[in-house]
């Protein structure tokens, strides 16, 4: 088999995988979906005044995709391979013939399948049942949602290689984001000019999440050529090069008690 | 197919910053044989076997796997080599068949999934998922891994370390029959009567050295050491030969030429109506030469720490 047909084939069992393992598909899964839920219900009704008195839920469900992605992306790499490092899975998969660009190509492909399927539940549940309108901007969500994906597969896979052990990898990467997801306004909307989001603009979530916003906002002109937040995008593409370089040169097969 | 080398080993040295795991090993294993690696815990028998699956690179030697230097053989060599590493790891929520499919498609030419469910004795357990599988199933499934992509040679590290003993039995079969087939295996074990059951040839690994190597049966000059002939004799008796030593009753002869020995014993005993209680006859044992060996060689270099690796 040629290496794109092995990814594919990598992906049919990533997908096995990923939903019969109870726990990650509820941490990545679940968790997006009931934050959505809990957070749109409370928050019902609410505007948001330095947005121009916008709806909350039009602010937030944008978020929550952004979430979804990072969770499926990030989140799910980063824990997956410190697991399997760990255990030894991935140093077995070393002595077989499976180039490493199809295994790879199955985990991020995983990854996006999951963000898709994420990001349809998660626009659906918040038009259906949260007022929310999707103004069309349907060619920038596709191009801001690969290149979001795309940025935390990479950050995922070098994360995964700076944790020590699969015991400490719920702490450090939720340690790494959690905090960083506060202060992009991710859960709560944050004025763009307070500490909390010049912090937070350092890093790629705030970015991240604004551009899935641009591409709901419906103060923007409709068209498929708007809804691109260029300089956010272009933040979260250089994110995606730095993920890439360190994940390229730290990435460990074996793990690290030898 | 005569005096085909499938490994190849010159001088190979590894060594992880200060520490000299292996210190200059030769190494040659022949299509069709199984080739056991002994020693005691720390002695190198991982590192080497790590070298020749491809997993470290050399600090110094030549090393040569199926024609190809492993390190950098690729995916050409991978697909002719199959490798169980020690410890056992196969993806948890699988089911035994999922997991040796998918692994086939990665090889050319896979043996059928189904024979290597039956090959490993896990007809019963293959649509169950890995992680219900008992320690021994599971490192059956990993054999099984190790075997699925049909590879010319085989790398069996520790095999059945942890097995009882029945299922030691049903791996040696495995064993056999995959060397029936012609794949060349090179095992590392514990066990000396796992060696002796499947090594066509052993090599003793002491420290970063090997210290002895040859068939089960010569090894250690097993077939010419001196015969150790014991038994006990009543108070006051001397047999009419050269004895080694008297030991709380028991007298040991040592002799390279047996047969008159026994012949001259035999006859005094009778001649003078005395018993030979207990009396045995044997030459060392696999595990008496394999100690005798990696005992010296500890002693031959004791500034040379011993590492575990």
């Amino acid at each position: 088999m040629s290496a794109p047909t092995l990814a594919l084939h990598q992906l049919r069992y990533e997908q096995k995988m990923y939903w019969r393992n109870p726990p990650s598909a509820f941490f990545t899964f679940a968790f997006p979906i009931m934050f959505l839920v809990i957070f749109a219900s409370l928050n019902t009704g609410e505007r948001i005044s330095f947005l121009g008195g916008l709806k909350y839920n039009q602010y937030y469900t944008p978020g929550i995709i952004a979430f979804g992605v990072i969770s499926a992306c990030f989140t799910n790499l980063a824990m997956t391979l410190s697991i399997r490092r760990d255990s030894g899975i991935l140093k077995r998969l070393r002595g077989t013939p499976l180039p490493t660009v199809s295994f790879f190509g199955g985990l991020v492909g995983n990854a996006f399948v999951i963000s898709a399927v994420l990001t349809v539940i998660t626009t659906l549940v918040g038009i259906l049942f949260y007022g929310v309108t999707f103004p069309g901007h349907w060619l920038a969500l596709l191009v801001t949602l690969a290149l979001g994906a795309t940025c935390f597969c990479s950050l995922g896979v070098a994360m995964s290689a700076l944790v020590p052990n699969a015991d400490a990898a719920p702490a450090v990467v939720n340690g790494v984001l959690f905090p960083i997801l506060f202060i992009s306004g991710i859960f709560f909307p944050l004025p763009p000019d307070g500490a909390f989001s010049h912090i937070a603009n350092v890093f790629p979530i705030r970015h991240f999440a604004l551009a899935v916003f641009s591409t709901f906002d419906p103060r923007l002109p409709h068209g498929v050529t708007h809804g691109f937040a260029g300089g956010d995008l272009l933040v979260v593409a250089i994110w995606a090069i730095v993920g890439s370089i360190v994940a390229v040169r730290r990435f460990r097969w074996e793990p690290r008690h030898g | 197919m005569v005096d085909v080398a499938v490994i190849e080993v010159r001088h190979l040295r590894k060594s992880y910053g200060p520490v000299e795991a292996v210190k200059g090993i030769d190494l040659r294993v022949e299509a069709g044989e199984v080739f056991a690696l002994l020693g005691p815990n720390g002695a190198g028998k991982t590192t080497t076997l790590e070298v020749l699956e491809g997993f470290r690179r050399p600090t110094a030697g030549d090393v040569r796997v199926l024609g190809l230097d492993p390190h950098d053989g690729g995916r050409a060599l991978r697909q002719r080599v199959g490798v169980v590493l020690q410890e056992t790891a196969v993806e948890p929520y699988l089911t035994v068949r999922e997991v040796l499919r998918r692994n086939a498609a990665y090889y050319p030419s896979p043996r059928d999934v189904d024979d290597v469910i039956d090959l490993v004795g896990l007809d019963e357990k293959r649509d169950a998922r890995v992680k219900t599988l008992s320690g021994g199933q599971q490192r059956r499934l990993d054999v099984g891994l190790g075997i699925v992509g049909n590879p010319e040679l085989v790398f069996l590290d520790e095999p059945t370390t942890g097995f009882d003993p029945s299922a030691r039995r049903g791996a040696w079969e495995l064993v056999r029959r995959l060397t029936g087939g012609g794949t060349t295996v090179v095992l590392t074990t514990h066990y000396m009567d796992e060696a002796q059951a499947l090594a066509d040839r052993i090599a003793v690994i002491a420290a970063g050295h090997i210290v002895a190597e040859g068939t089960p049966q010569s090894i250690g000059g097993r077939d010419t050491a001196a015969v150790r002939i014991r038994f006990r004799l009543p108070g006051g008796e001397t047999p009419p030969m050269t004895v080694t030593s008297y030991q709380q009753g028991w007298v040991l002869i040592e002799t390279d030429d047996e047969v008159p020995v026994l012949h001259a014993l035999t006859g005094w005993a009778l001649e003078r109506g005395v018993d030979l209680d207990g009396l045995t006859v044997e030459r060392p044992t696999l595990e008496d030469v394999y100690l005798a060996l990696t005992g010296t060689a500890a002693t031959a270099v004791p500034d040379q720490p011993v590492v575990s690796v």
